[in-house]
């Protein structure tokens, strides 16, 4: 038996587009323990989101994945599609971007609550919806057992993401992945579903994989980080070393980047240029031509390495920042 | 949803009294006396002037609206320059027919449309899709008395199955009724089953794009339930729509094809009773469909409220 | 302002122009519609033979190399009866189309930009055009004119005159509350101007999609139309009256039921892939109403 909750090794996600096939994540390795929370950082289109998906079999249909994934100690990828599937929904809860969206219109949400229970832990009907009625409480919908039967449009955007959980919670995952839960979200909600999560996973002990690119969170929040471009992983690492370290110049950009209260609403600093065309990746690094410390032609036309700073912290740069040039 | 339904109720009232207007005013269109048009050779002043009186046509034209209308509540249509029947009657008398094979058409649309439509867009790409979309594309684009034509080649000519036209109602004999409805009812039913596929494809594809599809294939649900419980379902109330329109529109009388297969139906009514210039025979069997329809569609909207939950709340 | 609602439009064109290019079953199209063209035009000077030419010797003569289509039963050469009907589809076809076109979008877009009592009014007298079913409506408006070329193709026109307005009026309910739009507005230019220089230039694409879909319909309502006897009167040839005329024979003369038919199919199949190749392309969401109302028989 394996340790971890979910671990994925050499993920390359290809899509095909109609004009060529894209790289969306090109030999990504990373993986989450019992309890513990991993956050993926990246922009849009980093693949933070698509190693995910790619890895519990959710990839869309024009995806070609290779690699190695195992969950709970199962190798996903030999498996057949009607055991994945089961593994996927028995074991893993997911909590998607866009609470307005991901909400079937015409079901009730205590329907859509206890769906995967009746599936999974073979529930009746009438015991999935109590059930449903428990989770709904946990998550903190107000007079869950009449909420219940209402639909999705009865609810605003914050209480829907906490049916969402209430859903994702069902079969008492061993794992849960929170796709940018809160970015569809105003900022006090967005507090609260970041603490609710936070909170479930105390009492709950699962693990949590975060994706998101709100660096304030993922301070709060995660335990290991890993941070994403074009496909790959610049950096990753335990988020004290990381964000108390930040060896990749992605990695500085993106902490300076960070709007930042303590410092009293100055500019926000932004990373010019922008990210590279998936159809057409260059052969070296992939942040280069973004690159503040713009090496040198080796950057350009070789990969650098996942090479280890410190006890878990790794970095694929050539130019790692020392921890003594970060004093300020 | 009271509300909804009452302010549908009114909207449909306001349309149906333009429909009486427009069925009205054809009379006022035809060139010259319609009476005198329709009698044709067969001319004489009493009748003449009975059937002028008995249309109302020597008064005023509000007038002669007012008193249209008031008749047309009470169910009297006038009576046909032809016969001298009432119109109601001639109608009511037709509506059998068109209804039997307006619905059969629909159901064998129904049954063709709804698997293929499902299946090419789950199997977006595969043959059957590409399948679909020729079927789909060649059926909007031809003309059904043409597939009737060439039905009637191959079904009663070259291969003898089926009679070339003519009608046996439903009540009398079935078997004979069901092997005189294949024909216009297949030819009927394809065209509509090629719109409805295309509908169909168009309608779950978009709803198999939606993120709360993502969500149930999250869940670990089979590909059944998926499909069953969170596509389907939304996927098809604008299609339940699409299907009412057509079937509005087969009442309103496929008057080509009941005209080529002999189908004693509405449409028949109305070509039979615009080669006699049987003006109120036209106007009772115009008036008649329209009203069917809005009433269908009325119907639709209705239905259409009770399956999508976000609209019966506004 | 101008410039921008312009350059769209024109952006808009060439889009399309280019996407007819590239897709084979709308190139396919296209080509059918120039060959019709052509057909249509000079249909009387390149028939082989004319079309009254009756010859009690060769009646219901199947298809030979001296008639390609076979003989009708008064010796006509069906071919040559097909190629000169193609000028009375696509004419009617034009010219209805274009009467709706000018019609419904007249109405559409003073319903839309005016919004109000006369919007209420405008979209109600719509609502009861559609409430007929298309070819019974166009049956009784022929039926009361009296059958022929010219009221055929008024009634077509009237028949799809209220799907153009809806169309129109919805694309102008969607641009009047945009900026360009409202700046027109507030430096005082004439409605008049707005309506033709920043609305209609912004909702050309669901137009020239509806049209190009709208041909293919009228050309299958005219050939319905004159298949009841109700269009071009004989002895002038029309695909949907050969039809009509030949369905008597169709057991023993294949021939007089195939070929017209099989005109009327490739011209409106013609249309339609060119139409849907620009709904692609120019507005891939299109109200679905027309999709649903693709009955035109």
């Amino acid at each position: 038996m394996s340790e971890h909750v979910l671990a994925i090794e050499d993920l390359t996600v290809t899509i095909g587009t109609r004009r060529g096939p894209a790289r969306a994540v090109a030999g990504v390795d990373w993986s989450v323990r019992p309890g513990e929370t991993l956050a993926l950082v990246g922009e849009s289109g980093s693949g933070k989101s698509m190693s995910v998906l790619a890895a519990t079999g959710l990839a869309p249909r024009s995806a070609r994945v290779t690699g190695r994934v195992r969950l709970l100690g199962t190798e996903l990828t030999e498996l057949p599609e009607a055991r994945r599937r089961r593994l996927r929904g028995r074991h893993v809860g997911f909590v998607f971007q866009d609470p307005m969206t991901s909400l079937n219109p015409v079901l009730t949400v205590g329907r859509q609550v206890a769906e995967a229970g009746e599936e999974h832990l073979g529930l009746t009907r009438r015991a999935a919806r109590s059930r449903a009625v428990e989770l709904l409480d946990l998550v903190g919908i107000p007079s869950a057992a009449q909420r219940v039967d209402a639909y999705p449009h009865q609810f605003s955007g914050g209480m829907r993401q906490r049916v969402v959980i209430a859903m994702a919670l069902i079969c008492e995952p061993d794992l849960l992945i929170a796709d940018e839960p809160t970015t569809a979200l105003d900022v006090t909600t967005q507090a609260q579903i970041v603490e609710l999560v936070a909170d479930l996973q105390r009492r709950l002990g699962t693990a949590v994989v975060w994706i998101t690119h709100d660096l304030g969170v993922v301070a709060g929040i995660a335990d290991t980080v890993a941070v994403m471009y074009a496909g790959r992983i610049l950096e990753q690492g335990p988020v004290d070393a990381v964000f108390g370290a930040p060896s990749h110049p992605y990695t500085s950009a993106l902490l300076a980047a960070r709007p930042d209260p303590a410092a009293g609403g100055g500019d926000l600093v932004t990373i010019a240029g922008a990210p590279p065309n998936p159809l057409d990746l260059p052969p070296g690094c992939a942040f280069w031509p973004r690159c503040p410390v713009r090496g040198d032609a080796r950057c350009e036309h070789e990969l650098p390495p996942l090479v280890p700073v410190s006890a878990g912290h790794q970095v694929r740069t050539f130019y790692p920042r020392r921890v003594d040039e970060e004093a300020q | 949803m009271a509300r909804f339904v009452i302010r549908r109720l009114l909207q449909s009232a306001v349309v149906l009294l333009g429909v009486t207007v427009v069925v009205f005013l054809l009379l006022q269109l035809v060139p010259g006396d319609p009476v005198r048009v329709a009698l044709g050779t067969r001319f004489d002043p009493q009748t003449y002037e009975a059937l002028r009186a008995r249309a109302g046509l020597d008064q005023p034209l509000v007038v002669q609206y007012v008193n249209y209308l008031g008749r047309a509540l009470t169910g009297d249509l006038g009576v046909s320059f032809r016969s001298g029947r009432p119109v109601t009657t001639i109608v009511l008398e037709r509506l059998p027919a068109t209804l039997s094979l307006a619905v059969t058409a629909v159901l064998f649309a129904v049954l063709i449309a709804f698997p293929l439509g499902i299946v090419s867009a789950i199997r977006s790409g595969s043959l059957i899709d590409h399948a679909a979309r020729v079927f789909s594309q060649v059926g909007v684009s031809v003309p059904d008395f043409w597939m009737g034509i060439m039905g009637i080649l191959l079904f009663a000519g070259v291969l003898g199955w089926l009679p070339p036209s003519g009608y046996v109602a439903l009540t009398e004999d079935p078997a004979g009724w069901a092997s005189h409805v294949a024909l216009p009812a297949a030819t009927v039913g394809l065209v509509t089953a090629s719109i409805l596929t295309r509908f169909i494809r168009s309608s779950m594809l978009e709803v198999l794009s939606e993120d709360y599809v993502r969500t149930a294939e999250a869940k670990g649900l089979r590909t059944r339930v998926v499909v069953l419980r969170h596509v389907l379902r939304n996927a098809l109330i604008p299609v339940v729509t699409v299907v009412a329109v057509q079937l509005a529109s087969l009442l309103g009388g496929v008057i080509v094809i009941e005209v080529l297969f002999a189908w004693p139906g509405i449409g028949r009514l109305t070509y039979d009773a615009v080669q006699a210039r049987d003006y109120p025979v036209l106007q009772g069997a115009v008036l008649l469909v329209a009203a069917l329809f809005l009433l269908v569609n009325l119907l639709v909207d209705i239905l259409y409220a009770r399956l999508d939950p976000r609209i019966t709340v506004k | 302002m101008s410039e921008h609602s312009e350059r769209t439009s024109e952006g808009q064109l060439r889009r399309a122009l280019s996407a007819l290019r590239h897709d084979p079953l709308a190139l396919t199209g296209s080509v059918v519609l120039a060959l019709l063209v052509v057909v249509g035009v000079a249909g009387s000077w390149l028939a082989p033979s004319g079309i009254n030419e009756v010859d009690v010797d060769r009646m219901l003569q199947p298809p030979s190399w001296s008639h390609p289509f076979g003989t009708d039963e008064l010796g006509r050469d069906v071919l040559s009866r097909v190629m000169v009907a193609a000028r009375v589809s696509l004419q009617v076809g034009l010219v209805s189309v274009g009467i709706a076109l000018a019609v419904g979008v007249t109405l559409g877009l003073f319903a839309g930009y005016y919004r109000g009592w006369l919007d209420n009014v405008l979209m109600r007298c719509m609502d009861v055009l559609f409430a007929f079913p298309v070819l019974l409506l166009a049956v009784a408006i022929v039926a009361v004119l009296g059958p022929g070329l010219l009221t055929a193709t008024v009634a077509i026109g009237v028949v799809y005159t209220p799907i153009f307005a809806r169309v129109t009026r919805a694309g102008v309910l969607s641009v009047r509350e945009q900026v360009f739009v409202r700046a027109a507005v507030s430096i005082g230019a004439s409605d008049l101007r707005i309506m033709r220089r920043h609305v209609l230039p912004n909702i050309a694409a669901p137009l020239i999609v509806q049209t190009s879909l709208s041909l293919a319909f009228a050309i299958l309502s005219e050939a319905a139309l004159s298949f009841l006897g109700l269009g071009v009167q004989p002895p002038a040839p029309a695909w949907g009256r050969m039809l009509y005329d030949g369905r008597g024979f169709v057991t023993e003369a294949w021939w007089l039921g195939f070929f017209p038919g099989a005109a009327i199919f490739l011209t409106v199949l013609a249309f339609n892939l060119v139409g849907d190749a620009l709904r692609d392309v120019l507005d891939p969401r299109q109200l679905t109403v027309s999709e649903a109302r693709r009955s035109a028989t």
